[in-house]
């Protein structure tokens, strides 16, 4: 690998060595203390299935889980990563195989442009792991920090619980 | 005999097919603007105006270009040189790219900055010094044509002032007469406020000029990548066949991605002067702050009324504040858009509209947010005046729509202003509404609640809107008429492609464009790839905005096929060896009209087109159409909404929400329903929540999300959705437009049912957001409460 430097660096750009669990990867990176989590997913790692919305905390479509519970990686800065695991939409579904939050927003058709959903599917994957009986009130409370200006979430919610009930084994419409 | 092909089950017309395009969404595989990255790629970022409105100084760059990494900083100077300060607008007037003399609204783009990453390319946006002298501010069109008023455009020869234009339509003397006849004249006034878009991906462009090929290729987040080509062929001067504009997926479009933004065209001459791709990813401020606004505009009118509930004539005045510069992407003809659609669905003899438009100290934009061209404003102000002009005729609300609406056997119905609508069941999508609702019985429920202390209200809102403009000889952007296009090639095995000149941003087209094709050709619709949004190799078209794209593009998409299948006709004479008038068609198969058993599939049709075609006939099986339509569509729509008023706090909640939509025959259900349920969210949004004004030093107020409220799942309320079908009677498969039809006719509903509630205190309007501080201003002053900017400064 080559590094090229801007001649009018003065000193290096201070960076710090991270080790960071993606998707059950192990990744090393060198990264800016400035640096924030969604941008060493998204440029470093090029895992472009987290999206950026708002910088503000607010919109959620760059919703990950870190160590099960949901982030806004927007707000969230690389090197706090630093031995911890993360779990992004990429990693969502296997190799062959789509997470059941997948074939359900297809199913209930709970997605038009694209741009939130994976920040929203991870949203509801931190509800599922710890309640997988939730209620409607309960999964629109859990994805309140997820904005959406498509759908209206109300086949977002049937989508959530779509897979809800495909998680517990029970019977699902067929798609 | 074979037994015919299941529409359904190929899915075509009627299939609620799920989406082709969630397979890479669900997976995070979606290739936005952003997630591209090509070798060599630098970043910009644009430094902003601080102020509404003052002159530059002077702008020190040095320290900008000082700081590693830095490759370039982009100046209005230096963009003068080039006579790339200043672009034309979509609607005959100019904007400024980079500001030279003055800045105009608050976010305005000073200078832009070009480095090998966007934190560095941040950092020198902050180490530009730029010296302002403030200038006296205005936000609103009173301000604008005060005495004295400063003359914000004073760029602009023969711009004595802020008025950018005076228009009017309709019969003004008939229209006097007819007041002078009325029983009661019932008035209204108002503000729509400005409202913003905001998809959640913001806008971005991706410039990418190659000096050996002298090739400009850019990935934008555009829904109409044919004109921004155009656009920037006559803007940058560069051949248009040497242009290649991508749009990638978009996540959201709403309008806020038709217009031409300063940031394109910087990446543009930034990628050519360094020969690199140069990336600009807008931020969220700046995406609310300084791209397409949209309404804001001060809606006054009145109906002459006889007693038994008719109405005799229209009236109305508008008053449009359009931002710094007239850049309303909009059909050329008409200034206000197509404001004077307002009352269509109804009877009304004769009406006059009288509109002016002024500059501000405010962003320009003025677009089409899920809506045709002001439509929503007509719609709004309709439905608000109608519920009003019920109250003060003492009549009921519903029974007074039904009144006025154009009755079944009246169409093809000319409405006062000129419009032809041509079809529709107004008085059944009503009825059922107000059975969904239990009308009577929440009357009763209302009444019982009022007695205890309660608030209780419903709002009614019944609406035709004109979608898929054009046809061609009224309406152009720039001169370039509305048409629009479609390619389909149907390969060798009988699998096909299909290409537009429109550009989805969540409506499915991948997914109901093949539909299309399948109802025409009997070909599995998963036989079938759509691509859109690459101008080197769709055909020319308008994009995709103001509902036009199932009305104008799938029409197209329908008429390429019927070319194929016309073709494919010949085919099947030859193989069947009889002549073509004595072969007959049903879906996916050509038979002999004597012999039923004896037929070919379209499949092998296609085949034989490329491998047994008769003598004389050429190769291939593929057509290309463009379609000019006779007409607009004309969707109907009633929404009904309840709501409980605190009388205490002025918070209401939702009860209940119904939509009954007409908009002809749906191609895809599911899609249809997860259209309208968008637009009743963004309704909702806009009458409670969705909050973007202006202070007196024209400051935004709303310029990130913490500000600007948008309705989460928790807020949302839940939609009951029913449907009524008439088919267009000019489309070829009998669609309407629908996308928006929610959107423009809901928030009139949301607000009918709020001031429904307070019906009793007198107050006839309270501006949107109808946020609970002025339910409850209304309620306990008993008057009514403006939204007007400007808004108090914090402190």
């Amino acid at each position: 690998m080559t590094t090229l430097y801007d001649e009018r660096a003065g000193t290096d750009v201070p960076t710090r060595r991270i080790t960071v669990t993606v998707n059950g990867e192990t990744r090393v990176a060198e990264v800016e203390p400035r640096l924030l989590l969604a941008h060493l997913l998204r440029q470093g790692l090029r895992l472009t299935g987290t999206h950026t919305g708002c910088d503000t905390t607010n919109c959620g479509a760059c919703t990950v889980l870190v160590d099960g519970k949901a982030i806004k990686s927007c707000t969230m800065l690389a090197v706090q990563a630093d031995g911890h695991s993360v779990t992004t939409v990429e990693g969502l579904s296997g190799a062959s195989e789509l997470h059941p939050l997948q074939e359900g927003f297809k199913d209930e058709h709970g997605l038009q442009c694209g741009f939130c959903t994976p920040g929203m599917m991870l949203a509801a994957k931190a509800l599922l792991d710890r309640d997988p009986n939730p209620s409607e009130e309960d999964v629109r409370w859990a994805l309140s920090g997820n904005l959406c200006r498509c759908t209206g979430y109300q086949n977002i919610v049937k989508s959530v619980l779509w897979a809800a009930a495909k998680l517990r084994g029970e019977a699902v419409s067929a798609e | 005999m074979t037994k015919a092909l299941d529409e359904i089950k190929i899915g075509g017309l009627g299939s609620s097919r799920k989406r082709v395009e969630d397979n890479r969404f669900i997976r995070g595989k979606g290739n936005y603007t952003d997630d591209i990255v090509l070798p060599g790629m630098l970043h910009m970022e644009i430094l902003r105006s601080p102020l509404a409105h003052a002159r530059i100084k002077s702008i020190d760059t040095s320290r900008a270009w000082d700081i590693p990494g830095v490759h370039l900083v982009l100046t209005g100077e230096m963009m003068a040189t080039r006579n790339l300060a200043w672009m034309p607008t979509l609607s005959y007037d100019t904007q400024a790219v980079l500001a030279t003399d003055k800045v105009r609204f608050q976010g305005q783009e000073v200078a832009c900055v070009v480095a090998d990453d966007p934190y560095i390319a941040k950092d020198a946006c902050e180490a530009i010094q730029v010296e302002y002298e403030p200038l006296p501010v205005i936000v609103n069109p009173q301000q604008a044509t005060a005495d004295g008023a400063p003359v914000i455009r004073d760029d602009k020869e023969n711009q004595p002032d802020n008025v950018i234009y005076n228009w009017e339509v309709g019969d003004k003397d008939g229209t006097e007469r007819a007041f002078a006849q009325a029983d009661k004249i019932s008035t209204l006034s108002l503000h729509y406020p400005r409202s913003h878009p905001s998809p959640i991906e913001c806008c971005g462009s991706i410039a990418d000029f190659n000096r050996a090929t002298s090739k400009l290729t850019v990935y934008m987040t555009t829904q109409a990548p044919h004109i921004i080509r155009a656009a920037v062929a006559l803007v940058a001067e560069l051949p248009e066949h040497m242009i290649r504009i991508i749009s990638p997926d978009i996540g959201g479009g709403f309008g806020n991605k038709v217009p031409v933004y300063p940031g394109y065209v910087c990446s543009i001459l930034a990628s050519i002067l360094l020969e690199r791709p140069v990336k600009w990813i807008e931020d969220k401020t700046g995406n609310l702050i300084s791209t397409g606004f949209a309404r804001d505009v001060y809606l006054e009118g009145e109906l002459a009324l006889r007693n038994d509930g008719k109405i005799l004539a229209m009236r109305m005045h508008t008053d449009a504040d359009h931002g710094a510069f007239f850049s309303d992407a909009q059909p050329s003809k008409f200034k206000i858009g197509l404001m004077h659609s307002t009352f269509a669905c109804y009877d009304v003899p004769v009406a006059h509209l009288t509109a002016r438009g002024t500059y501000s100290n405010k962003a320009p934009g003025g677009v089409a947010y899920r809506c045709s061209f002001r439509v929503t404003e007509a719609m709004f102000f309709q439905e608000r005046m109608m519920q009003q002009a019920a109250y003060d005729l003492g009549l009921d609300q519903a029974e007074f729509r039904r009144v006025n609406l154009v009755r079944d056997d009246d169409f093809p119905h000319r409405t006062p202003f000129g419009f032809l609508t041509d079809s529709g069941q107004y008085a059944k999508c009503l009825d059922v509404g107000l059975e969904a609702i239990g009308y009577q019985d929440f009357l009763r429920q209302k009444e019982e609640a009022r007695a205890r202390g309660r608030r209780l209200g419903i709002g009614i809102s019944t609406m035709t809107e004109p979608l898929g403009a054009g046809n061609s000889r009224e309406y152009d952007i720039l001169g370039i008429k509305m048409f629009d296009s479609a390619e389909l090639r149907v390969h060798l095995t009988g699998k096909a492609i299909v290409r537009t000149g429109a550009r989805g941003q969540g409506q499915g087209h991948e997914t109901t464009w093949a539909q299309i094709v399948s109802h025409e050709l009997g070909l599995p619709a998963d036989d079938i790839v759509v691509e859109e949004g690459d101008t080197d190799t769709a055909p020319f078209g308008m994009g995709t905005y103001a509902s036009r794209s199932t009305p104008v593009a799938g029409a197209a998409v329908a008429m390429a096929a019927r070319k194929v299948r016309a073709k494919a006709r010949r085919l099947a004479a030859h193989l069947l060896e009889v002549s073509e008038e004595d072969v007959e068609w049903e879906l996916g198969r050509f038979y002999v009209r004597s012999a039923p058993d004896h037929g070919v599939t379209i499949q092998e049709c296609a085949m034989a087109a490329y491998s047994n075609m008769p003598d004389g006939m050429e190769p291939g099986l593929e057509a290309s159409a463009y379609y000019d339509p006779p007409n607009l569509t004309w969707p109907f729509a009633c929404y009904i909404v309840t709501v409980e008023v605190d009388p205490d706090t002025g918070v209401w909640d939702v009860l209940n929400v119904v939509a009954v939509d007409d908009c002809g025959v749906r191609i895809n259900p599911m899609i249809v329903e997860g259209q309208i349920m968008g637009g009743l969210t963004e309704a909702y949004a806009m009458s409670n929540m969705q909050f973007i004004t202006f202070d007196a030093e024209g400051n935004c107020v709303g310029s990130n999300y913490m500000d600007y409220l948008l309705p989460t799942a928790w807020e949302t309320p839940g939609f009951e959705l029913h449907e009524v079908v008439t088919p267009c009677p000019h489309h070829p498969i009998g669609a309407k437009g629908v996308g928006e039809c929610a959107a423009v006719g809901g928030p009139a509903a949301y607000v009918n049912a709020v001031m429904d509630a307070i019906q009793d205190t007198g107050v006839r309007n309270i501006d949107m957001p109808v946020l609970p501080d002025r339910v409850w201003e209304a309620l306990t002053f008993r008057r009514d409460v403006s939204g007007a900017p400007p808004v108090r400064s914090d402190g």
